[in-house]
């Protein structure tokens, strides 16, 4: 064991770190398959450059040239550290992920009755379950066109596998806590999630990524999600990691036939944070709504790529991301739609508003809409702004002191995506943190 | 309460007032009158203290103190307050969770008790009364999506809870039918007592039937062009205001108020 921490320890370890895992964590050969072709990928992709077009507004120099060394073990967090994270109302039904280890005895899953919840990793070992994983893993977060996906799939090794099943009513939502141990430097975790809801079931989920201390560590997460005819999916993702931290994260779905899928992306943390969103419409009737607001401030960075694809008749897609941004920060927003030829009577409507804090506060935005059908009903539209002065000048002549206008215009800005999410905790919490200058409460 | 004196204020380096001078004092209600860019609204926002409008001459004095060095908030948790022509829309933000804020505000100033959620939603519950708003009205986001009436009678609801010294009502008004005129200005004279005083600026006489003046102070070219008492409204409604002459060009060309 002693040697090979020492090995894992060695400059540009991600090779040395592989060899590690196969020889620590070995499984059934399709995977092993699946994990050296990743690894092989990775080795000839690297970090994607700001040569790329898709890349070219978020630098991931630093990151490449930084040694992070791959978690390969599970064993430093106590239970202690992780309560904190819990929302009340997941409090039976919470797993919880230490740099991308599942840690069952710090989870919690009397709550999920009808739902497979447990490690993805020894589940492929699992006769009940080869099967199903072996279809959809790796299938929607391709690892041959992206180094970042390359590597996280070659460094599975634990990970969670949610299979919901058919007619299930999941009442508890499931919340998949990721914590960074924030005290060990510079390790690289690679949690990985695969969510299979089947027919007619319903649930909802809470990606959660946070740290327990502030150190400089490197996230690379995926979540690869199918939903078979009519399930319906709730998805919440909340990245507050360390803002000394990396985050890159690859979300992506898969929609039958009259399924719906509502997701809402918050991004407060990471001094570096990348996501990948795509929802696919592969059968008719599909609904979504994709939605996000990142609120970034000093020298943080936020970049979210999302492609809408509608490839069937009759879906819907509704898209309304928000950006915060103080300080130097500065954030991409990149949304793709496409409409394939057939996928007539598609309904997609994007919209991206951004405000602006201060001077020195840049974002980059880019609605992109490509329609090969002639039937639909598509909109799109950006927008940046500061905070408008004569809303501002309202709120004085009520008493409402400049700095506590300026609080609550921005809580105001931010409440379209905030007020929609249906866990009150959550939303309490993220009012707080719009707030965080505000020292009365606004609840009403 | 209020003195104005000799003011003029310009916007966009453009003079509107050239010379204004009022006293009002408590428990008065005084009407500011005046045909379009006569300068009725830029003297309302210059008593609230709006940032695009400069003052390069005169003086304000609100309960002796120079209103014109205070700010905006300052001025509102003083007791002055606007109702606003167009009242703007907040989104995001709840008609109560406005109301509370701005009400803790002002007594916080005051050192008086703030009022937690509960605590507030019964006081507002009780000065809603005054304008008959729906409680619906309370969890919807601050004017959006209000008709004008609505944000006619939002305005009002602010003052009943805001309880204003000296409240200034801009063309409160204007997009108002007469059912909703009678609410709002009956909401009005709920609120006047000997110990505050009300500025209604309009255009039309009509408002002046419901909220009766002390005193009318017709504008011109950003002076006041003519003084009376309230039968100065009803002579305007009916020969209009070509029938006012431009003032003298000193500027204090206006007749004595007829008391």
């Amino acid at each position: 064991m002693r040697m090979v921490t020492e090995l894992v320890k060695s400059e540009n370890s991600y090779q040395a770190a592989f060899n590690a895992v196969r020889e620590l964590s070995p499984t059934v050969a399709w995977l092993e398959l699946v994990r050296g072709s990743a690894m092989d990928r990775f080795e000839q992709l690297g970090f994607p450059s700001v040569r790329d077009e898709e890349w070219k507004y978020t630098n991931l120099a630093s990151l490449a040239k930084e040694s992070f060394q791959p978690a390969i073990s599970r064993e430093e967090i106590v239970h202690g550290d992780v309560t904190q994270f819990a929302y009340p109302e997941t409090a039976n039904a919470h797993l919880v992920l230490v740099n991308g280890f599942l840690r069952e005895d710090l989870s919690v899953k009397s709550g999920l009755e009808g739902v497979v919840a447990i490690d993805l990793f020894s589940a492929v070992a699992d006769a009940r379950y080869n099967k199903v994983i072996r279809m959809y893993l790796a299938r929607y977060a391709g690892y041959h066109n992206s180094g970042l996906t390359a590597l996280n799939t070659a460094f599975l090794q634990s990970g969670v596998f949610i299979w919901i099943s058919k007619n299930v009513k999941l009442e508890t939502p499931l919340q998949i806590t990721f914590a960074a141990d924030g005290i060990g430097q510079n390790s690289a975790n690679f949690p990985r999630v695969l969510i299979v809801a089947e027919e007619n079931s319903s649930a909802t989920v809470i990606e959660n990524f946070v740290s327990t201390g502030e150190s400089r560590y490197f996230t690379n997460a995926i979540a690869e999600i199918v939903l078979k005819e009519g399930a319906r999916l709730e998805h919440y993702r909340l990245q507050r990691e360390s803002n000394n931290a990396f985050h890159v994260c690859t979300t992506s779905t898969e929609l039958g036939r009259s399924s719906r899928y509502d997701t809402t992306s918050i991004n407060l943390g990471a001094q570096l944070s990348r996501h990948d969103i795509s929802v696919v419409l592969d059968h008719e009737g599909a609904e979504t709504s994709v939605d996000g607001l990142y609120m970034v401030g000093s020298d943080q960075h936020t970049d979210t790529h999302s492609v809408i694809d509608h490839k069937q008749p009759h879906c819907n897609s509704h898209q309304l991301y928000k950006g915060i941004l103080d300080g130097n920060a500065r954030a991409v927003f990149n949304g793709k739609i496409f409409v394939r030829e057939g996928a007539q009577k598609t309904d997609a409507m994007q919209t991206n508003k951004n405000l602006l804090l201060s001077d020195k506060a840049r974002v980059d935005t880019k609605p992109q809409l490509e329609i090969y059908a002639d039937d639909v009903k598509c909109a799109h539209g950006a927008a940046v702004g500061q905070l408008d002065p004569e809303e501002l000048f309202y709120l004085e002549t009520r008493g409402i002191t400049p700095e506590l206008g300026r609080s609550l215009l921005t809580y105001g800005f931010a409440e379209e995506v905030i007020g929609k999410i249906k866990i009150q905790s959550i939303r309490s919490q993220l009012d707080e943190a719009v707030l965080r200058q505000l020292d009365t409460s606004l609840e009403a | 309460m209020l003195e104005i004196r000799n003011l003029h204020a310009a916007i966009d380096g453009k003079e509107i007032l050239k010379g204004i001078n009022l006293t009002v004092n408590k428990g008065e209600i005084h009407a500011i009158m005046g045909p379009n860019g006569s300068g009725k609204s830029t003297l309302a926002k210059v008593l609230a203290g709006h940032p695009q409008y400069e003052v390069t001459e005169g003086e304000v004095f609100y309960e002796g103190r120079n209103l014109l060095e205070m700010t905006p908030d300052a001025r509102a948790r003083e007791g002055v307050f606007m109702a606003f022509q167009y009242p703007i829309e907040i989104p995001g933000v709840s008609n109560a969770q406005f109301l509370r804020l701005a009400y803790n505000e002002k007594q916080k100033h005051i050192g008086e008790e703030e009022l937690d959620p509960l605590e507030f939603k019964d006081l507002l519950k009780e000065r809603a009364k005054v304008v008959e708003m729906d409680a619906s009205f309370m969890t919807r986001s601050v004017n959006e999506g209000f008709s004008g009436g609505e944000k006619k009678r939002n305005e009002i609801l602010q003052m009943a809870v805001l309880q204003p010294k000296l409240a200034v009502l801009d063309e409160t008004d204007s997009g108002l039918d007469i059912d909703a005129l009678r609410v709002v200005a009956g909401g009005v004279n709920q609120l006047l007592t000997p110990d505050n005083a009300i500025i209604v600026v309009t255009h039309y006489q009509r408002l002046l039937n419901y909220i009766v003046p002390d005193f009318v102070h017709v504008l011109a070219d950003g002076r006041i062009a003519r003084e009376g008492g309230k039968e100065l409204a009803l002579e305007l409604e009916s020969k209009g205001y070509d029938w006012i002459k431009m003032p003298e060009q000193n500027g204090k060309g206006a007749v004595a108020p007829a008391k």
